[in-house]
């Protein structure tokens, strides 16, 4: 599903089909697919609706507006049938149910990066709240969205929580002034309090490796922390210094091809084939040999948010490695092996990292730099995939598929879907 | 001629032109010659005639005769004058202290040879001495220097060191100023946040009231017709009960989590407790058998044994009980305990094998590795030839116990001979047995024969004593005392009976004591009518020996 401007458009994902045009009142800020992808949502923030289409029945919508309330974010329950809108400034989070038409209100919702999190299997949604300047979880069951537990946190300013893909941890941390990770058990317990260091600035990102046995924690001085789920204490830390000296790590190094013209084929007017083949540039890669240093930005010193630390992590799926993104060196992937603790492959783009996303399925990771290149790792090697096509295609952002068989490259005004080609065995 | 005074002994000098300048002067004034000094030098050719003519010319002769006959017999030689006071000179002591002063003067050469060798050797040594105590007084300047310039050297960077540490201090105390500056900026700044958080949740609140006040009817869901739940079923009231099912099923969710894990865990444990019960055996088996102190280790091997022992029982037991403390302890004590031994014995080892090589072998515990080498091919060797030794030995066993029928029947007819001997003994003795019991039974044949006959006598003379009893009954109502003589007959009777029976007794084998026993009970049984079957086996008895006799 797509959307421009006020058309929701929806695609057939092996064949990019036309199957349904759907409009709505005004631009679609937000889109989202229902757990069961029988509904998508169309968020109009700046309307303050919410527009539900279904795709078993074209005829069928419903609309959900919030009025001066206003609206910041929405998105659906697990099990799709109930809608959480968030009003402006945070005031409240309603729950809309598209069963019983009723509503629910949840107060003093938390205005941080994450805010709202749902269990893996849908059962339980953790909310961050706050009241009279401090910091509350309260953990609601989904079926009946009934408040299970109500606890407060010892954080200053919670800035996030997540739940362990095994449903029963909930990671909560701190803002970025103060380093605390702390980890709740699901009756609402606090299990353990983690903080590496008292003054510099603090967590950056976190994330939980697929089985629930990590916890990586990525943060402000350059380092990765993980911790373990059975003593909740931190069994390595991880560096990313600027100049890589282990032997044991391969750097690949994007390197730009010059293309090859051939001067007798060239006619006037040039074609538009050959205009952007001309203009456009390959890259390989190349291995570089150990040590090499990297590029380093360093951060401008008294700006808030700076681009210091880690700000990227992602375990893979079957929890054999963790890509990061240190955010001074940001050209570069680095990709650890967590059986062995060690850095195993860095990634040295030309420009600057946009996103990267683990395979659902198998430990590929998917690259882009917004060039119209998508780089693509493996354990066997990796390679550049040059977006077929006419004029640059800027990749901005880019999102698998959850079978693993196609992903699909995000640029500022279009889409494209890049299948995978499986290995005939 | 002048006064000859005293000469001084004249000195060795090699300056032949004082020389000259004195035989030049001896001419022009012969006077001169006795304050002058002889210089006696080693004489060039040149000088030689006009030395030896200075002294003595054809004027002085006399006089140089006499001087040098009193200087010669003043050194210790013989008067060159014959022994009569005249002016006869002896030639041959005259040449005898000719020769002695040649030899002396010989002498002398060499001694002032070895002299002035002596004197270059000294005089090069003293060179050398002094240039090297010149070199060694340059040196000890230069390390003056160099001592002094070090120290200055060190107290600079002592003072460094101090004004370093001074900062340092001065750091660190800025250091703290900072972070206390931090702190308390930061508790500024948290109560600040903290009053414009409150001021902004008043805001909210004021504007969350305003838009609820509003009755905003836009605040409304539009939709076309429900939708059915994801998973089918029916909304649900809130109650109590399912707000404790709710905290059951959440209680339920960590509990099987927990039991997943303590699974994992427990397997793992098990795994590597298992692992270390390997790594104990190994290092028990890698371990030497202990010579020294066998106390301590025999305590310790007896603490080792009864804990393996219990680890072994309870590894046999219930494995679960494997996680309590003291069993856990116990494992790892003795890994830990064996680990260390081990250790140990390897140091030892190392030690062992540096001390080879730097070459002190006095201790006998060490062996040389070549040595060691010898050894271990010896053993290599014996170990080959008992393995062929084995194997030779099986061969000769399967020879054996697969073998052909020859040397099996050989076996089995050994055997058999042996069984036959033994039955031949054992029919032996069964004969034995069978000829003392053929006697007895003759024994006892011929006790009952006669005690057949013993009792047909007995009977008869029964009768006839019936027979005389009636007749004198008879004839004793006639005789009214006739009371005495019934007991005779009896007695004579008994008399007889025993008579008779006394002699067969006689007659009979000393073995038949017990028959006699037996023929009287016989005797009793046939008198108590039991004839028939007593007399039965008598009598078979009887008829057969009947039939012996006849025969």
């Amino acid at each position: 599903a797509s959307c421009v401007q006020h058309r929701l458009v929806v695609r057939d994902a092996s064949s990019l089909q036309l199957l349904q045009l759907y409009t709505c009142l005004d631009q679609i800020q937000y889109i989202e697919w229902s757990s069961d992808s029988l509904f998508i949502l169309c968020a109009l923030y700046k309307r303050g609706i919410v527009q539900v289409w279904s795709l078993e029945q074209p005829a069928w919508h419903c609309r959900i507006d919030e009025g001066s309330a206003g609206l910041v974010a929405s998105c659906w329950s697990p099990d799709g049938r109930h809608i959480l809108n968030t009003t402006e400034f945070h005031l409240r989070i309603t729950v809309w149910s598209l069963c019983t038409k009723s509503v629910s209100y949840i107060k003093y919702p938390k205005a941080c990066q994450q805010g709202v999190v749902f269990t893996k299997d849908g059962r339980y949604m953790a909310v961050a709240e706050r009241r009279d300047c401090k910091d509350f979880i309260s953990i609601f069951v989904c079926s009946n969205w009934q408040l299970l537990r109500h606890f407060d946190t010892e954080t200053q300013d919670l800035s996030g929580i997540e739940w362990a893909p095994n449903g029963c941890v909930l990671a909560a941390w701190d803002t970025c002034l103060e380093y605390k990770v702390l980890l709740y058990s699901l009756d609402g317990r606090l299990l353990s309090s983690f903080r590496a260091y008292e003054w510099p600035l603090g967590v950056k990102s976190v994330a939980w490796s697929p089985s629930s046995q990590f916890l990586a924690i990525g943060s402000f001085d350059e380092k990765v922390r993980i911790l373990n789920h059975v003593t909740w204490k931190k069994i390595t830390e991880l560096d990313h210094p600027a100049t890589v000296a282990s032997k044991k790590t391969i750097v690949y190094k994007e390197v730009e091809k010059s293309p090859t013209v051939d001067t007798e084929r060239l006619s006037f007017p040039p074609t538009r084939e050959l205009a952007s083949s001309l203009f456009s540039t390959q890259s390989k890669y190349d291995i570089s040999q150990v040590p090499v240093s990297l590029q380093y930005v360093k951060p401008v010193a008294d700006r808030a948010n700076p681009k210091v630390g880690v700000g990227m992590l992602a375990f893979s799926a079957d929890n054999c490695f963790l890509a990061t993104k240190n955010d001074n060196i940001p050209n570069a992937v680095w990709i650890w092996d967590i059986r062995k603790l060690k850095l195993s492959v860095v990634l040295e783009q030309l420009c600057t990292i946009q996103c990267f996303q683990w395979d659902p399925c198998q430990p590929r990771l998917a690259v882009c730099t917004g060039t119209s290149r998508v780089y693509l790792w493996s354990p066997a090697g990796c390679m550049v995939v040059q977006v077929p096509g006419e004029g640059d295609f800027q990749i901005v952002s880019l999102s698998w598929h959850s079978s693993g068989d196609s992903m699909v490259l995000l640029s500022k005004d279009n889409f494209c879907v890049c299948y995978l080609e499986r290995e005939e065995v | 001629m002048g006064d000859w005074r005293t000469i001084t002994v004249p000195v060795l000098s090699s300056d032949s032109k004082n020389i000259l300048s004195y035989t030049s002067e001896k001419k022009t004034s012969p006077t001169s010659m006795n304050s002058q000094v002889l210089r006696l030098s080693l004489p060039s050719s040149k000088n030689m005639h006009s030395f030896f003519s200075a002294f003595c010319t054809e004027e002085n002769l006399e006089q140089s005769i006499s001087y040098i006959d009193r200087e010669l017999t003043t050194l210790g030689f013989p008067s060159i004058y014959a022994e009569s006071k005249g002016r006869e000179l002896n030639l041959v002591s005259i040449i005898n202290c000719m020769n002695e002063l040649l030899v002396l003067q010989h002498k002398n050469l060499r001694a002032q040879e070895e002299a002035e060798m002596q004197h270059m050797k000294l005089g090069s040594d003293m060179d050398h001495l002094q240039n090297c105590y010149a070199k060694l007084k340059e040196q000890l300047e230069l390390s003056k220097r160099e001592v002094v310039g070090l120290q200055e050297r060190d107290r600079q960077l002592q003072s460094k060191n101090r004004n370093l540490h001074q900062l340092l201090k001065n750091e660190k105390d800025e250091v703290q100023k900072l972070q206390n500056i931090i702190s308390s900026r930061a508790t500024q700044y948290n109560h600040d946040m903290k009053r414009k958080e409150r001021e902004y949740n008043k805001l909210k609140e004021r504007l969350h009231q305003l838009v609820m006040n509003k009755k905003d009817k836009k605040i409304a869901m539009e939709i076309l017709n429900c939708v059915g739940r994801a998973d089918g079923k029916r909304g649900a009231w809130r109650t109590d009960k399912t707000e404790a099912r709710n905290e059951e099923e959440m209680y339920k969710v960590l509990l099987s989590d927990y039991e997943q894990r303590q699974k994992q865990l427990l397997l793992e444990n098990a795994e590597l407790k298992k692992v270390l019960q390997q790594m104990k055996k190994d290092i028990i088996s890698l371990l030497p058998p202990q010579k020294q102190k066998p106390k301590e280790k025999s305590e310790d091997g007896l603490v080792l044994s009864d804990q393996e022992e219990d680890i072994g029982d309870l590894n046999k037991e219930n494995m679960w009980e494997l996680s309590c403390e003291t069993v856990r302890e116990q494992l790892t004590n003795s890994i830990r305990k064996q680990w260390r031994m081990l250790k140990n014995h390897v140091e030892k080892l190392d030690n062992q094998v540096s001390r080879g090589h730097s070459g002190a072998l006095n201790e006998k515990d060490v062996i040389s590795r070549e040595d060691h080498e010898l050894e271990t091919e010896k053993l290599e060797l014996e170990i080959q030839q008992c393995k062929e030794m084995i194997k030779t030995q099986q061969q000769l066993l399967q020879q054996q116990l697969t073998c052909d029928d020859d040397t099996t029947l050989l076996l089995q007819d050994c055997y058999l001979l042996e069984e036959r001997e033994r039955l031949q003994e054992e029919w032996r003795l069964f004969r034995e047995q069978k000829r003392n019991f053929e006697k007895e039974r003759k024994s006892f044949t011929e006790a009952a024969i006669r005690l057949g006959l013993e009792r047909k006598a007995f009977e008869e003379d029964r009768g006839t004593w019936l027979k005389h009893q009636f007749l004198t009954m008879t004839a004793d109502c006639n005789n009214p005392n006739a009371t005495t003589p019934s007991s005779e007959p009896d007695i004579r009777l008994v008399k007889s009976a025993s008579r008779q029976r006394k002699p067969p007794s006689l007659l009979s084998t000393p073995i038949s004591a017990e028959p006699c026993q037996t023929s009287q009970y016989i005797a009793q049984n046939s008198v108590a009518s039991e004839k028939p079957t007593a007399d039965n086996m008598p009598n078979l008895w009887v008829e057969s020996d009947d039939k012996e006799e006849t025969e």
